[in-house]
């Protein structure tokens, strides 16, 4: 009895989840596919990694870690642009992405120099 | 309630607007100008070492990176980058491009490349000196900063002038100290303010920012370990209080990430940044904020009800999968002997570790806990300001006065620990300080202003503030923005907006109230002003008398008044450099090393970096021996000439005899032969006629002593205040080849084996297999 109700408690829980995010405008859903993305990307590598070996090191850090990055950096572009966020509404989107490209191009620097 | 105000007092406002921006003009200026001279001031006070003895780099570590930045300087930065140096530890070489922490020497070396090729011939020698000052100016606008984004910019200058001030910070960063805090205090007081400014701006431009600076950290010193264990601390402490923002997560996510990477860039750090425990902390609350993250963005796309079903569902399962993590984490963690920390961090956490099982670390001096009146001396007057300036960060609290408040309680902690860490409280100490002092002074300036006669129309303006004031303003906003957007000329301006922004309604009655006596006022402003001066009064005196002495050179006042230098360290690498040849290998105990590369320019065994335990340990060990057994010991590490410090003629307490205890410790923690109880009598050192037979007659005090009887006829040894023991000897293993003029420094050659051994060859080789056999029953002595 209880089990069923659960089951029925988390499916409308999906539903409502699925009709919520639903209603987010476009750019952002693009912003969350990219995330995705990169979060695939990163769990690749560390299945590859487990299946090879860790060496060289620093090159698996860096691959995992770049795709943690973008992911990272993305989410922060999605909280800047997100235009329900009351703290941010008067930072413009333009603002936002150019913070967001400064931030990328810094974070892959680093990690073509850490590869090796 | 503000709009209807704002549209009467429309024309009014625009005059009011106009002599307010042009104020603030006036207070920008000002401040511009305050900070100038704060800089100045900074610099000045570092100068008295320059001054009262000459331009000279100090200490003892200092001289390591003054030898690490002439080779960057000669060499180029591919070569520093690769550089095997085989001029210590000899015959283990060091490497210094990878265990050297390059922030400083390459800054200073940047600084002597930029400056020379601007045609501006300063030599090496002098940019290290003077790079310690430069970054004191610059650690006090770091501080400005800083405070300013906490409280206002009234709050930040006074910070800014008592950090250039305080004794403790200039103690370690004096003209001449050229060490690697000179330049990480500087780092660690910017890392924070960009972390301040990312968190209450939320702009992913100065979350790079932050992340460069923590770099910049990380390159310079090997205190890196407190920002990335506090920042992840206060994020924690933030999502616990229930101040989570998305602004707290572009702060700390980036931060992780990006820093991380850079601090495995570094290559002292490497892939410790992610395997040792120092890091995990980071990575922990990472996970944790992802977690919030997700909770608040799912909270607030579903309703209520269901969101309260996801919690039920997700906190059983996510239960789970964290206890798997953590059990995974701790077996990691677990299969290290250490649990995964350095030495040296372990000592901070537990402050008997290091004189359990580290006797390296707990010999050093700067690593004993300070005395209770060593805080009165390094940070004076601060000390009991701190308590006040804790209480007015929390009201209001922000994230911003939360991470200063956690910043003092952590860094008091360590300070205890260690008193090398009263560094890391200065800048705290004198954060909340001149927040305690800014807030003193507006509430007493304030009750002077509202109690001056003549001043009628000022409710009026102040209601009409009031006004624009809670338009532009909203409650939530922190007070930092509002500051940072106006800096007002004079403190009652600020003082207004403040008032204003604590109650915003209410605030026209309860002005009235909140206003103390006049005459008390203005006591009470003269007294502050008088703590300051004697603040000021003390800084000056410990920079000028306490801490500005170049170990190097000494001296003392002579009877008639005047000064006696006592040059003897840089007479005898002098002669050093001079009298052997370039390949001669010196032995010394540890704390000359740095000093001996540096200055005489010759092969040493051991040096200050002490990361070699065993080899250590052998010097002590030699140091120890009978005369015999030392000669064998260095002549298999090829070693030519032995230096020691002594003391006892001048009554200079340093020496080697009083370090003696740590190399009898050291060599008998790695070779048992060596036991303290054959050196104590009644559990002391002593050297005089009841000292042990085994003291008599070890290296140690036969170079110090040897030919000391004749100085004054008796041997009154002035450190120890004894005779000596044992007066009249000769030295069969070595000779002497050269003494300074006050006897403080003494260089014995190795004597060569002899050709030929009279006679005995036969028996000696019987006596030497029956020694050899007492000696297996016994403790071995691997030398024989």
């Amino acid at each position: 009895m209880g089990r069923s109700s659960t089951v029925k408690e988390t499916q409308a829980l999906f539903q409502s989840l699925r009709s919520a995010y639903a209603a987010t405008p476009n750019n952002l859903k693009i912003i969350d596919v990219f995330v995705g993305f990169a979060v695939l990307t990163a769990i690749i590598q560390v299945v590859y990694m487990a299946v090879v070996g860790s060496f060289p090191f620093n090159s698996f850090l860096s691959g995992v870690l770049s795709c943690i990055g973008t992911a990272v950096l993305a989410v922060c572009l999605r909280i800047q642009v997100n235009k329900d966020n009351k703290e941010f509404k008067d930072v413009a989107p333009e603002r936002a992405f150019a913070d967001f490209i400064l931030c990328n191009l810094v974070l892959h620097l680093v990690i073509m120099n850490f590869m090796g | 309630m503000a709009s209807p105000e704002s549209a009467v007092n429309g024309p009014t406002m625009t005059a009011g607007a106009a002599s307010k921006s042009l104020r603030n003009a006036f207070g920008g200026v000002i401040a511009f100008i305050i900070l100038v001279l704060i800089g100045v001031l900074a610099f000045s006070i570092r100068l008295f070492s320059v001054i009262k003895y000459e331009s000279v780099i100090h200490e003892f570590d200092p001289y390591f990176n003054y030898r690490v930045t002439q080779f960057l300087s000669k060499n180029g930065i591919y070569d520093f980058w690769n550089w095997f140096d085989d001029r210590t530890w000899y015959p283990l070489g060091r490497v210094i491009g990878g265990t050297v922490y390059p922030g400083l020497t390459l800054t200073a070396g940047t600084i002597w490349k930029v400056v020379n090729s601007l045609n501006i011939p300063l030599s090496v020698e002098t940019v290290c000196v003077f790079t310690a000052p430069i970054f004191s100016a610059f650690a006090s606008w770091a501080a400005y900063l800083l405070t300013k984004e906490v409280k206002g910019p009234g709050a930040g200058l006074t910070a800014a002038a008592l950090l250039a001030m305080v004794p403790s910070y200039i103690s370690r960063s004096v003209a001449g100290s050229y060490d690697n805090e000179a330049v990480a205090i500087f780092a660690l007081v910017f890392t924070f303010y960009l972390y301040i400014k990312t968190l209450n701006t939320g702009s992913l431009f100065y979350a790079t920012l932050n992340a460069l600076a923590y770099f910049y950290m990380v390159c310079s010193w090997g205190g890196y370990t407190f920002i990335i264990n506090l920042i992840p601390m206060h994020v924690l402490l933030c999502i616990v209080t229930g101040r989570y923002s998305s602004r707290l997560y572009i702060a700390y996510a980036p931060l992780v990430v990006l820093g991380t990477l850079l601090a495995s860039l570094v290559p002292v750090v490497g892939f410790n940044a992610v395997l040792t425990s120092e890091h995990f902390a980071s990575f922990l609350v990472f996970i944790i904020i992802h977690v919030v993250a997700l909770a608040y963005y799912i909270k607030g796309i579903l309703s209520p009800k269901m969101f309260k079903v996801a919690v039920t569902l997700v906190v059983s399962a996510g239960l789970a999968v964290c206890c798997a993590v953590i059990a995974i984490l701790i077996a990691v963690v677990a299969s290290s002997p250490t649990k995964g920390w350095s030495g040296r961090s372990l000592t901070l956490l537990d402050p008997t570790y290091a004189s359990k099982y580290i006797p390296i670390i707990a010999s050093v001096s700067e690593h004993q806990p300070p005395t209770w009146p060593s805080y009165f001396m390094d940070i004076n007057v601060l000390a009991f300001l701190v308590p006040a300036g804790i209480i007015a960060c929390f009201m209001p609290l922000t994230d911003s006065s939360s991470f200063v408040i956690l910043y003092i309680v952590t860094s008091v902690y360590f300070s205890g620990v260690m008193v090398r860490l009263m560094l890391v409280l200065a800048p705290a100490a004198c954060i909340l300080s001149g927040i305690a002092l800014s807030e003193a002074f507006n509430v007493l300036t304030r009750s002077i202003k509202f109690q001056l006669p003549g001043i009628a129309g000022n409710p009026s303006i102040a209601s009409e503030e009031n006004g624009s004031s809670t338009v532009v303003a909203p409650n939530d906003i922190p007070k930092t923005e509002e500051a940072a957007k106006e800096k007002p000329a004079k403190k009652n301006r600020k003082k207004e907006k403040e008032n204003v922004e604590k109650k915003p309604t209410p605030s026209k009655t309860e002005k009235r109230l909140l206003v103390l006596p006049l005459e008390a006022s203005v006591i009470a402003v003269l007294l502050l002003v008088l703590l300051g001066a004697f603040y000021v009064v003390h800084c000056v005196w410990a920079a000028a008398e306490a801490y500005s002495a170049p170990s190097i050179v000494l001296t003392s006042h002579s009877n008639d008044g005047g000064l006696h230098v006592f040059d003897d360290f840089r007479e005898a690498y002098s002669w050093l450099s001079h009298n052997t040849d370039v390949d001669d290998k010196v032995a010394s105990w540890w704390d000359y090393g740095y000093q001996t590369t540096a200055m005489a320019n010759r092969t040493v065994l051991v040096d200050n970096n002490t990361w070699n335990n065993t080899h250590i340990a052998t010097v002590g060990t030699a140091m120890s021996s009978p005369e015999k057994q030392a000669w064998e010991i260095f002549h298999s590490l090829d070693v030519k000439y032995v230096l020691v410090v002594f003391g006892g003629v001048v009554g200079y307490p340093s020496d080697d005899i009083n370090k003696f205890l740590w190399m009898v410790r050291i060599g008998g923690g790695v070779f048992p032969h060596i036991k303290e109880p054959d050196y104590l009598r009644d559990g002391q050192y002593r050297i005089d006629a009841q000292a042990t037979p085994t003291m008599l007659n070890c290296l140690m005090y036969k170079l110090s002593y040897f030919r000391f009887v004749e100085t004054d006829g008796k041997g009154f040894d002035r450190v120890r205040r004894t005779e000596i023991g044992k007066k009249h000897f000769k030295l069969t293993h070595f000779e002497e080849v050269f003494t300074t003029h006050h006897w403080m420094v003494r260089i014995y050659k190795l004597k060569p084996q002899r050709n030929r051994i009279r006679g005995k060859t036969k028996k000696s080789k019987s006596s030497r297999s029956v020694s050899s056999k007492r000696d297996v029953r016994g403790k071995r002595n691997p030398w024989h």
